[in-house]
């Protein structure tokens, strides 16, 4: 019995009913200079690349110097910035309001030249030869699960510390990969590690050494298991791969956790994007609770493409069952077609809006404090600095 | 309405995140199954987005009876509905079963095990966990006397990747190519091939009136076909509901629309109006005709695409498994399935 025991169909004090999530203030937290990096997440499709072209845009023109690292834009905004080639290098966006003292630069991330970049900066040309020739180096860059999120960290690293050293920017706005999942991304340097220390890279690297020698019955097992499945081809390029690669493994390793302490720091907010979708926002929990889980600083949600708030107060209900009277009365010979479609037109955007209320609602049950900015879906596609400017401002609308 | 595509045993359905792949291929599941076919429905990310479309428990390893078809004819007296099953696939169990399956390794492959082979085949050596995920779906088209006592489908159908990676992904030879260019891999990468650039497969694009999912579903198509590989149908998702005519969107989007007489209309079935009602509603019809307008370009673009295509409206209250059975008659009456 809880001391509250005489009242009756009182809920346990862990649950809550949902409230009113508080409102995320966007220009608060890019105005404020302690802020250095903003790191935009969230499942495919729900908008990131959008929501962080426009959160840096408009840092860049309230005074900030800005770049922002763009995965895979739509073309048409790639080109409104500037960044259709893929040379890893920020370039200055054109036309932006530079009145406030601001800048902004932006690039595209070439997964392949970072990870290149990396092992030439790690290992003797000679090494760092034989690894870039590797075919398991070659498919590992450019197709592996999770290089692509791991090189957005490492670009982001690099990125940072020579804004650090040259001054060069005071906000670094990232947007994350498309990934199976949002949270793939915080896991690729954790994963890289992991597959460092793995046994099966260790045995490979020293076969004959200290305990690895009890094992050699079962190494020689497991060799001519491999050569049966993948043929000795395989396995001596394998074994030419793992060794080379591990010279600059340490520095990998070095890498990543400098990454993942970095974002860590005071200094990164993570603004986790979602769409008024089951899965996104579920995608979106997800995130919230990792963040929390690993002490990385959550700044708020961005619920993108919500369905606009109608003016007139008419419920979904009473606007079906009036074009339903309306339509009997057209039987009847009387004019209204467009007046029935308005309503039918209205009624289905007052469920949807129902429907994402609901889910929003959940999502502020099971995360209340989370600050939230919910954007209204634009009418048009975004594909200029001017769209990008509407954004922004949708974004900051408290 | 006969099946655009009664050749094909393997239905890729891919596209874009976000255009509600998961929700195509069930509800072609389900309209397959509706044709008295038995379906195998598999799922490649581990994101067990099916178990939660069709309200069941998550997905194991292992074929999972689903649902049932829908009943169709007069009084539901025509075809004998099939079924639906559902397989999780990842590359872990795949692996394993593949060497118990075709190596009769024994000791090796715990070994395999213990040394951290197959974490080190799944997780990081390139190429490899797709192979693995597409050899499994390749073994559930092509059932042979090796796994015994298995279902026999006359269709499965693929919950894929994105369209970014489709191509890669179908494409197991290529990925191998640089790895392995002799054995028994290469080997069975290429009899996998065979299958899935014949005519018994056809990779299915779902995408929504937007912008960058139609321009990546123009590119997938492009690159599937340098490839080698069947593109099948596009099926447009999330398609708003026409409740205007179209004299009334032109109107609406030049912002003329007469609201004089919609007040009168209004008024004359009872709904109490005001001028921010009225005005309101004008706004939602000037919103949506410049969103149709944008969903008409798209289209277009759509039709260029020279494929046969598909449309599924959005659904208000979203999906649940009445509105998946919905979409799949949708989908059958269109011939796609």
């Amino acid at each position: 019995m809880s001391p509250a025991g005489p009242r009756q169909g009182r809920v346990g004090p862990l649950a809550a009913h949902p409230g009113e999530s508080p409102a995320l203030d966007v220009d608060a937290l890019i105005d404020d200079p302690q802020t250095r990096i903003v790191v935009c997440c969230g499942s495919g499709g729900v908008g990131k690349t959008t929501t962080s072209a426009a959160l840096a845009l408009r840092a860049a023109e309230r005074g900030r110097k800005v770049v922002v690292l763009t995965i895979d834009p739509a073309r048409r905004l790639a080109q409104s910035m500037g960044i259709e080639e893929l040379d890893n290098t920020p370039r200055p966006v054109a036309d932006v309001d530079a009145t406030a003292g601001g800048s902004l630069d932006a690039m595209m991330l070439d997964m392949k030249s970072t990870f290149d970049e990396v092992v030439l900066s790690q290992a003797t040309p000679e090494k760092a030869k034989a690894i870039l020739e590797n075919p398991f180096y070659i498919v590992l860059s450019t197709s592996f699960a999770g290089t692509q999120e791991y090189m957005a960290m490492e670009k982001l690293g690099q990125i940072h510390a020579d804004a650090q050293e040259r001054g060069t920017y005071d906000l670094i706005v990232v947007d994350t990969p498309p990934s199976r999942s949002a949270l793939d991304f915080l896991d690729a340097p954790e994963r890289l590690s992991s597959f460092l220390d793995g046994r099966f890279i260790r045995l490979m690297l020293a076969p004959a050494k200290g305990p690895a020698k009890l094992m050699t019955a079962g190494l020689g097992l497991v060799t001519g298991a491999l050569t049966k499945v993948l043929g000795a081809q395989v396995l001596t390029d394998l074994q030419t791969f793992v060794a080379a690669l591990d010279t600059v493994f340490g520095g990998f390793r070095a890498r990543a956790q400098r990454t993942y302490a970095l974002l860590q720091a005071p200094g990164t907010a993570f603004v986790v994007v979602a769409a008024p979708e089951p899965d996104a926002l579920r995608e979106a929990a997800y995130f919230v609770e990792r963040l929390n889980g690993d002490r990385m600083p959550l700044a708020g949600l961005v619920v993108n493409r919500a369905s606009p708030e109608p003016r007139g107060k008419l419920s979904a209900e009473e606007a079906l069952a009036a074009a339903e009277r309306i339509e009997a009365r057209r039987s009847a010979g009387a004019t209204g077609e467009l007046t029935a479609g308005l309503l039918r037109l209205h009624a289905d955007r007052m469920r949807s809006l129902a429907r994402e209320a609901a889910l929003r609602a959940r999502f502020t049950a099971a995360h209340p404090g989370v600050a939230t900015a919910v954007v209204p879906a634009l009418a048009s596609d975004v594909h200029d600095l001017r769209g990008l400017r509407r954004v922004g401002e949708l974004l900051a609308r408290r | 309405m006969s099946s655009d595509w009664p050749r094909v045993r393997l239905h890729v359905v891919t596209g874009k995140g976000g255009t509600g792949k998961t929700t195509v291929a069930a509800s072609l599941a389900l309209a397959l199954a509706s044709q008295g076919k038995n379906v195998l429905v598999c799922e490649v990310e581990g994101r067990q987005g099916l178990a939660r479309m069709f309200d069941v428990d998550p997905l194991p390893y292992a074929e999972t009876r689903i649902a049932t078809g829908l009943r169709t004819g007069p009084d539901g007296a025509g075809t004998r509905p099939g079924t639906v099953h559902a397989l999780h696939i990842d590359p872990e169990s795949a692996l394993l079963e593949y060497l118990a399956m075709y190596y009769r390794l024994g000791r090796a492959g715990k070994a395999l095990d213990r040394f951290g082979v197959i974490e080190f085949a799944t997780t990081i050596a390139p190429g490899v966990r797709d192979v693995l995920l597409t050899g499994k779906v390749f073994e559930a088209v092509q059932r042979n006397s090796r796994n015994k006592g298995a279902i026999q489908y006359d269709a499965v159908v693929l919950d894929a990747p994105p369209t970014g990676r489709i191509t890669q992904f179908l494409n197991v030879s290529d990925e191998l190519a640089g790895l392995a260019k002799v054995g028994p891999i290469k080997s069975q990468a290429d009899t996998m091939m065979t299958l899935f650039r014949s005519p018994r497969t056809a990779v299915h694009l779902v995408t929504v009136l937007e912008e960058m999912p139609v321009q990546e579903t123009a590119d997938g198509i492009e690159e599937l076909r340098a490839a080698g590989l069947p593109v099948g149908g596009v099926i447009v998702n999330l398609v708003r509901p026409r409740d205007l005519p179209d004299d009334a969107l032109a109107l609406a989007a030049a912002g003329k629309l007469d609201k004089e007489a919609v007040r009168a209309e209004l008024d004359a079935v009872g709904v109490s109006t005001t001028k921010t009602l009225v005005d309101g509603l004008a706004a939602e019809a000037r919103d949506h005709a410049e969103r149709r307008a944008l969903e008409e370009s798209q289209r277009a673009l759509v039709d260029q695409l020279g494929v046969p295509t598909y449309e599924l409206e959005r659904l208000a209250g979203g999906i649940d498994l009445g509105g998946l059975y919905d979409l799949a008659a949708t989908l059958r009456d269109q011939g796609l399935a």
